[in-house]
């Protein structure tokens, strides 16, 4: 029972980190039609800034540092590699995120010599806290609350604000949005300083839980944030939420099989089944929209 | 088709003496005593050659599906894995394979081609020189057959969807492999998470005389032979109707479709080609690096052949044939000093340290996706008219002279 | 009626959610003629030649070519339940048929599109010899070790006659997007042929032309229409076009049937007068 306890909250916290990252791609994809390949290196930069920062600076300066940086990042990443291809085929763009991701995985090898880097210890989240019988950390007991309470204020934001309007009808109609004189630009910007401000917290708490950081650390949560995405519908927040949580889940229960099975080199893979069997069963997710063309 | 056919014959001879310069550039260094280092078997030219020649087959297997059927698959390195561990299987000698698979008590496969053939040819002298060729050559296509057979399988599934679901489905498909194959269970035929050793390697068709001193080297002519007549087959797909028939998947499916193209059937076969040449592709990266492991095989390593076929043009065979050479000699040679720390006199330049190479790569790769997205060839190819009239016309535009200049560098 | 209809629709609903863009269409198309739907903007035209041409699967109904059911279909899945069309049961229990766009094409049913859609990064010439690609007699393997090289002489030759024919052989080797609007819309008539159809069903052929080239358009369907033995059924907003080669037109609006007849028969009926026909003359003024 306390095996099974410590399972579900460590499934669910890394179910709620993951959602921290799967918004950021179903915003993007829902407005640019693109899978910003990038954002899981984003978040990898994230944690990167985070050990360096508080190296320096104590913990209540670096951490939202750490958000205002990485949402920069974001930011000049749409404006440097994303804008100038607004009008190319969407293959090239997607290159294009698949460019941006190498260059900072080699970038981040480059600063940290390729060597894990430890995430420093941050008071609080760190401690660890007795739950039914089961010792957890605080951010594992943390994590699902704080995911629940971004993504109602990103709720109301989308529905309730005027600039949430402007993404909701982008994400409808690109190019009458713009007839509609709705800045495009902007609306893409904000999308990505959500998108981002949001990795940055799903970096802090998710490395707070991992013992070591590596250039290639956000590759996997990243992708695994897009199945998400694509499981709960892309362009659903709510979706991609659901999503990132029965995945954390299902992650960590077949990690948590018995080792005499040896599946648990298969936590990524069945990610990644799932991922073949929705896109071939049910292409639009849980919550998503079916989309028709045009002849 | 007339024209064509005379193509042909240039083209043939053209690659003939490439391979014959092979040979030469690789044996000059014992010919002629005291020739510079980057003659010497051991200087990072051979390297770079044998990796280039490797890449550059998958880069172009990549190419015609990216580029010429519009399919957007990220699969690569996936098909790959299935090639080179395939040729491994079948090639590691029945004597070395308790020693190879000993973490599980030797191989449950008992099998081996080269092994196969020495029973027919005998395992010494020409003999044992002729099953070693046909047993790799047999496991090569092996490769590339068991590559193609499971796109089959998931592509009827898969490539009903969409560009981007298209991509990150046989993403994900390759990153199920990779954990099939380090699945400890298998052991016994994939040895694990362990790498697979001891089978023939490039080095291994270097010809030696009886007291074991080389006397022909071959070892990087074989890799360029292999990919030479892989991407002549895919050239000639190209050009034929099949390879016209892609073209129109690419430009417009509903016209396609609507013209008595099925797109099912071609898409499968486009991607099962793909794949099969893949996975003879991965079965050469496993004879180049000596080993075969599923680690290596990862999602980067397709990025890194797309962003090869991006610079060398989407749509081009011979522009992701140069690019394929210009970014390994790049990254394995001519940038390798921006790793190293340096001074010039007493002053040390900044930032040279390892990892440098990769960023100021990066960089580059950048800058091609963004402000030259048409690559070095654009879709345009190589030819011997194309060139001729280069040499005539000088004031053409600076992208086809840089294209020329490069297939010189390339070649070389 | 027999075999001398080639094209036979019953019944044909098309709903999409919950509107209902084509409604119990049904209508016949005999060899040899010239036929036309017309109807206005939105009426439910392009959708219910993307039933025949098998793009999509209509909700409910038969369609026949040359006397042989081709699709077939039933309100199944969600439409079961929210189906709002006639004839609900007709069909039901029998077998759906619903092949892709490129089987019916190889029965012989030929298209071309309202807003042109040619392979643009491909010659003219090639335009053309790829829509042979279907019917040629070789495999993969026999077309990349050139064992198909009389198969491959014969479609190249049979593509240029096409070409000349059309006119457009002096542009053989241009990209096919860089030739003139006029001609592009021919060179879409010219790939629709090389797929050897009995059917040709024209989208709209004159849309974007002036009167002159609408003039040049109807004489040269009449044109291939003999040549190759066609029957042809098109979707028209001109209205000059339609009353000049159609031998039977039916006309309909928001989906369903409202008239049909000879040129001169609907152009007298009240009720196309109403739903169309003002309507077209206030926008041509």
């Amino acid at each position: 029972m306390e095996y099974v306890i410590s399972v579900l909250l460590s499934g669910i916290s890394v179910g709620g980190q993951y959602a921290l990252i799967a918004i950021g791609y179903t915003l993007v994809y829902g407005i640019l039609r693109l899978i910003n390949f990038a954002h899981g290196d984003v978040f990898m930069v994230a944690g990167l800034m985070g050990i360096y920062l508080t190296a320096v600076l104590p913990i209540s300066l670096s951490l939202p540092l750490v958000i205002l940086l990485t949402v920069l990042l974001g930011f000049t990443i749409e404006r440097a590699a994303y804008k100038p291809l607004r009008n190319a085929p969407r293959m090239s763009v997607m290159i294009s995120a698949i460019g941006v991701s190498y260059l900072l995985q080699n970038t981040a090898t480059y600063v940290t010599g390729g060597q894990p880097m430890t995430y420093p210890t941050i008071p609080f989240l760190s401690d660890t806290v007795n739950v039914a019988g089961t010792q957890t950390k605080w951010v594992v007991i943390l994590t699902p609350f704080l995911v629940l309470l971004l993504v109602i204020l990103l709720s109301m934001l989308i529905n309730k604000t005027k600039v949430g309007m402007a993404m909701r009808a982008v994400s409808k109609d690109f190019e009458t949005s713009r007839l509609m004189g709705i800045k495009i630009n902007s609306v893409i910007s904000v999308t990505f300083v959500i998108g981002s401000a949001l990795a940055a917290v799903g970096s802090i708490l998710f490395f707070t839980n991992y013992p070591a950081i590596t250039p290639l650390a956000g590759a996997m949560p990243g992708l695994k944030a897009f199945v998400a995405a694509v499981f709960g519908g892309i362009g659903s927040i709510p979706g991609a939420v659901i999503g990132a949580f029965i995945i954390g889940i299902c992650e960590t229960i077949i990690k948590g099989l018995p080792s005499s099975w040896d599946v648990s080199v298969f936590s990524d893979a069945f990610t990644f089944a799932l991922l073949i069997v929705i896109l071939v069963y049910k292409p639009q997710g849980l919550f998503g929209e079916a989309a028709t063309d045009k002849v | 088709m007339m024209k064509r056919s005379k193509a042909i014959l240039p083209a043939l001879a053209g690659v003939t003496a490439l391979l014959l310069f092979v040979i030469l550039l690789e044996n000059i260094s014992s010919m002629i005593p005291g020739l510079p280092l980057v003659f010497q078997p051991t200087s990072p030219l051979f390297t770079v050659l044998k990796k280039a020649a490797v890449y550059s087959l998958v880069a172009v297997s990549m190419n015609l599906l990216n580029g010429f059927t519009g399919l957007f698959s990220l699969g690569q390195a996936g098909f790959m894995l299935l090639g080179a561990y395939t040729f491994a299987i079948l090639t590691v000698p029945t004597a070395q394979k308790d020693q190879v698979y000993y973490l599980f008590g030797g191989c449950a496969f008992d099998f081996s081609l080269p092994d196969f053939f020495g029973s027919i040819f005998g395992s010494t002298g020409a003999g044992g020189a002729v099953s070693m060729v046909l047993g790799c050559l047999i496991a090569l296509v092996l490769a590339g057959c068991v590559a193609g057979f499971f796109a089959w399988l998931i592509g009827i599934p898969v490539l009903r969807l969409k560009s981007d679901y298209l991509a990150i489905a046989t993403l994900g498909f390759a990153e199920i492999l990779r954990a099939i194959f380090q699945w400890q269970k298998l052991g016994p035929i994939t040895n694990g998470a362990n790498m697979i050793k001891g089978f023939p390697t490039f080095s291994s068709f270097n010809i030696s005389d009886a007291s074991g001193n080389v006397v022909l080297r071959l070892s990087t002519f074989v890799p360029f032979l292999i990919t030479s007549i892989c991407v002549a087959l895919i050239v000639l797909l190209i050009h034929s109707s099949y390879g016209r028939a892609f073209k129109t998947i690419r430009d417009d499916e509903v016209a396609a479709e609507a013209m008595g193209i099925s797109l099912f059937k071609h898409k499968m076969l486009s991607f099962v080609i793909s794949s099969f040449f893949a996975g003879v592709g991965g079965a050469l990266f496993a004879m180049y690096v000596a080993n075969a492991q599923a680690k290596a095989f990862t999602s980067t390593m397709t990025y890194e052949i797309l962003l090869i076929v991006v610079i060398g043009g989407i749509g081009s065979v011979s522009g992701s044939v140069l690019a394929t050479f210009l970014y390994v000699a790049c990254c394995e040679w001519w940038l390798r000093f921006l790793d190293s720390e340096m001074y010039i006199g007493s002053f040390k330049v900044p930032l040279l340290r390892n990892g440098f190479r990769m960023v100021v790569f990066s960089v580059v790769i950048m800058v091609i996706v963004l402000f030259f997205s048409q690559g070095i060839m654009g879709n345009r190819e190589l030819s011997f008219s194309r060139l001729k009239r280069l040499g005539k016309k000088k004031d053409e535009e600076a992208a086809g002279d840089k294209g020329a200049a490069e297939n010189k560098t390339g070649e070389g | 009626m027999g075999n001398d209809i080639a094209l036979h629709l019953e019944n044909v609903t098309m709903q999409f959610g919950g509107v209902v863009s084509v409604n119990n269409l049904t209508l016949d198309v005999p060899m040899h003629k010239i036929i036309a739907l017309i109807g206005p903007n939105g009426a439910g035209k392009t959708t219910a030649f993307n039933c025949v041409t098998g793009v999509y699967q209509p909700t409910n109904g038969l369609i026949e070519f040359m006397g042989k059911p081709m699709v077939r279909a039933y309100p199944t899945g969600k439409y079961a339940k929210t189906y709002k069309g006639e004839n609900a049961d007709k069909y039901s229990g029998q077998e759906i048929l619903s092949p892709t766009p490129d089987k019916i094409t190889k029965l012989g049913i030929a298209r071309t599109f309202q807003n042109i859609r040619l392979w643009k990064s491909m010659t003219v010439f090639e335009n053309v010899l790829t829509a042979k690609h279907m019917r040629a007699k070789q495999n993969v393997f026999s077309a990349v070790f050139r064992g198909n090289l009389s198969e491959e002489r014969r479609m190249r030759e049979e593509t240029m006659e096409l070409l000349k024919e059309q006119g457009l052989d002096n542009y053989k080797d241009e990209l096919a997007t860089s030739l003139p609007y006029g001609l592009q819309r021919r060179l879409e008539i010219a790939r629709a042929l090389a797929t050897d159809p009995t059917l040709l069903l024209l989208d709209e052929p004159a849309a974007g032309m002036n009167p002159q080239e609408t003039f040049a358009l109807a004489d040269f369907v009449r044109e291939i229409r003999e040549k190759y033995k066609l029957t042809v059924f098109l979707i028209e907003h001109h209205m000059d076009l339609v009353m000049n080669i159609s031998d039977y037109i039916y006309v309909i609006d928001f989906g369903s049937e409202i008239a049909q007849g000879v040129p001169e028969e609907v152009q007298r009926n009240q009720k196309v007068i109403e739903a169309y026909l003002g309507v077209a003359e206030e926008e041509g003024a």
